[in-house]
């Protein structure tokens, strides 16, 4: 240990106030999901549950609920596929242009999203593809597929090949060993894939912007539309308190799984 | 042994069709590779790289100055013209990349003590529980946490609540100030990931050795961790960077300024693709610039 008294308090100090500043917002939007203030005015002055009510029985809500899970199921889906796939491509072999594979694979996340969805827009637009959920899912899983890519390729480094070679030895063939071995190593990593994809595709509100046509409505964009109509900031915050609720789900299940689904964490 | 044993032979075995194709790839791995990678790449070329070609020729088509309707295929330089002539484009380019790096600095200098703090000083069973806080807001969804920063800057929020007995006044969602502060919360945690990631990794022998030789603790951490943690810190940079160059949301709801994602999402609107496409080639070649150099740094092997 190299670090001096001074220097332990010190750190320990900054890193109290950087998580009070992470979880400041958090706790005061909590506060504010009881707020009986129309206009989300602070210090509350009573406590009230009168806005969960109201979201309850908001029918546009409801529809964006059912659309956001439709997009992240069909998502993850192919990006599951699609993923996996490349990873074992990527990971199995060497040939010419590997590098740049993997390289364009972070493009759709490393770009900004309003380019990937006016790029997606213009082409439906042009080739004449009417917008909605299906274009929605075809913009998510752009983005997703690296997230699969990258917790599947992850694992299959840490796989040695030796299982394989063992199974082949015994007689199993390629898909007979993929089935019995591979598949059952790689489980937990497309899980963590799978729910880091659906969470990102949930979350999704710009390229969902320019990919969904008018009538197509997902949470976020829910979200977005009634902040332009202030009288249901209150119904807004009760949902925006739930997600956040709703989100403690799959860190829970990251956690049991091991940790890795965060991403981009080694 | 009177009798020798008879010779037994085994029926043939009856091959399956999986077995068989099996059988042919094991001795083809060009076509296993090719039917590996030929959904992937077949999906990712004509749903995301085949369109930002199309975004690519958008930029040169042509729009009808009376009807105001762009015309696909029909080319000219017309939107570059626009995007080159007006001082605007280049002050919303300044405004935006400054942001950008002025969250990304802020970001590593929050991040850095309690990545420190996680990867060195912490208990096994704090350092776990602070990887789950930190990971935590990573999920919560993005619009809610603007949502929460919105209740917080807006007139009558917190920010005025706790400002205003020493007279002053919450500006409201106006400052740029506030953008800079909201990018910075968001992308956060995707700075001390990696970072604390970084820090992990190093060895406490190296420290130890380096203050054997005389090291004094600002000596180390200059030259022996700073370092060794930089490729961490760079890997942590492309989320804080790259995701602030794009976003339009965050200045359109707590600030009152436009950043290089409006000024494209406002004409992607209003029906000026070329303009759009154009001006959004700017950003495309930053981030690429950016991810290049931060390969070159070590820094996908931190992600």
């Amino acid at each position: 240990m190299t670090e001096s008294a001074w220097v332990r308090i010190g750190v320990r100090v900054m890193a109290v106030i950087t998580l009070g500043f992470l979880y400041l917002p958090l706790v005061i939007l909590a506060v504010h999901a009881f707020n009986p203030s129309r206009y989300l005015a602070w210090p509350p002055t009573g406590f009230t549950l009168h806005w969960f009510a109201d979201a309850a029985s908001n029918p546009g809500l409801h529809k964006a609920i059912i659309n956001s899970l439709i997009a992240g199921v069909g998502a993850t889906v192919l990006a599951l596929i699609l993923g996996t796939l490349a990873a074992m491509a990527i990971q199995r072999f060497r040939f010419f242009g590997r590098d740049t594979i993997s390289f364009l694979l972070v493009l759709p996340i490393a770009l900004p999203g309003v380019v990937t969805g006016i790029a997606l827009q213009t082409t439906f637009r042009t080739a004449g593809i009417s917008l909605g959920l299906a274009t929605i899912i075809v913009g998510h899983a752009t983005f997703c597929v690296v997230i699969v890519y990258n917790n599947v390729i992850a694992r299959l480094r840490r796989l040695p090949r030796s299982s394989e070679e063992a199974s082949a030895d015994l007689g199993a063939d390629t898909f007979l060993t993929f089935r019995l071995i591979t598949l059952p190593a790689m489980r937990t990593a497309l899980l963590a894939g799978a729910l880091l994809a659906f969470a990102l595709s949930f979350d999704e509100v710009i390229v969902t912007t320019f990919t969904a046509g008018p009538g197509t409505q997902t949470i976020p964009m829910w979200i977005l539309g009634s902040l332009q109509r202030p009288q249901e900031l209150p119904v807004v915050n009760v949902v925006a308190f739930l997600l956040i609720l709703v989100s403690v789900i799959p860190v829970y299940f990251a956690q049991r799984i091991g940790g890795e689904a965060i991403g981009i964490t080694r | 042994m009177t009798a020798p044993n008879p010779v037994t032979i085994d029926p043939p075995v009856e091959r399956s069709l999986g077995r068989r194709v099996a059988s042919w790839l094991y001795s083809r791995p060009r076509t296993q590779l090719r039917l590996l990678l030929a959904w992937p790449l077949g999906w990712m070329t004509a749903a995301y790289f085949g369109s930002l070609l199309i975004l690519l020729l958008g930029a040169f088509w042509t729009k009808d100055s009376l009807t105001g309707k762009v015309i696909p295929f029909s080319w000219s330089l017309d939107a570059f013209g626009n995007l080159f002539g007006a001082e605007v484009y280049r002050t919303v380019a300044f405004r935006t990349i400054g942001i950008a790096v002025l969250v990304t600095l802020t970001a590593a200098l929050l991040a850095f003590p309690i990545a420190y703090y996680m990867a060195r000083i912490a208990s096994p069973r704090t350092r776990r529980l602070l990887v789950v806080a930190v990971v935590m807001p990573l999920w919560a969804a993005y619009l809610v946490k603007i949502f929460a920063w919105r209740t917080i800057l807006q007139g009558n929020g917190v920010l005025e609540w706790v400002l205003s007995p020493f007279g002053f006044e919450s500006s409201g969602l106006v400052e740029l100030v506030n953008s800079w502060l909201v990018l910075t919360y968001l992308w956060l945690p995707y700075m001390i990931l990696p970072v604390f990631a970084g820090l992990e990794r190093i060895p406490n022998s190296l420290l130890e050795a380096s203050a054997d030789l005389g090291g004094r603790a600002g000596v180390t951490f200059r030259r022996v961790v700073l370092p060794l943690v930089f490729p961490a810190l760079v890997a942590g940079s492309i989320f804080t960077f790259s995701l602030s160059l794009g976003d339009y949301i965050v200045p359109d709801l707590v600030s009152d300024t436009k950043f290089i994602g409006n000024i494209i999402y406002d004409n992607s609107t209003l029906g000026n693709v070329p303009l759009a496409a154009a001006y959004a080639l700017l950003p495309i070649v930053v981030v690429i610039g950016y991810l290049l150099v931060a390969r070159r740094l070590g820094a996908f092997e931190s992600l």
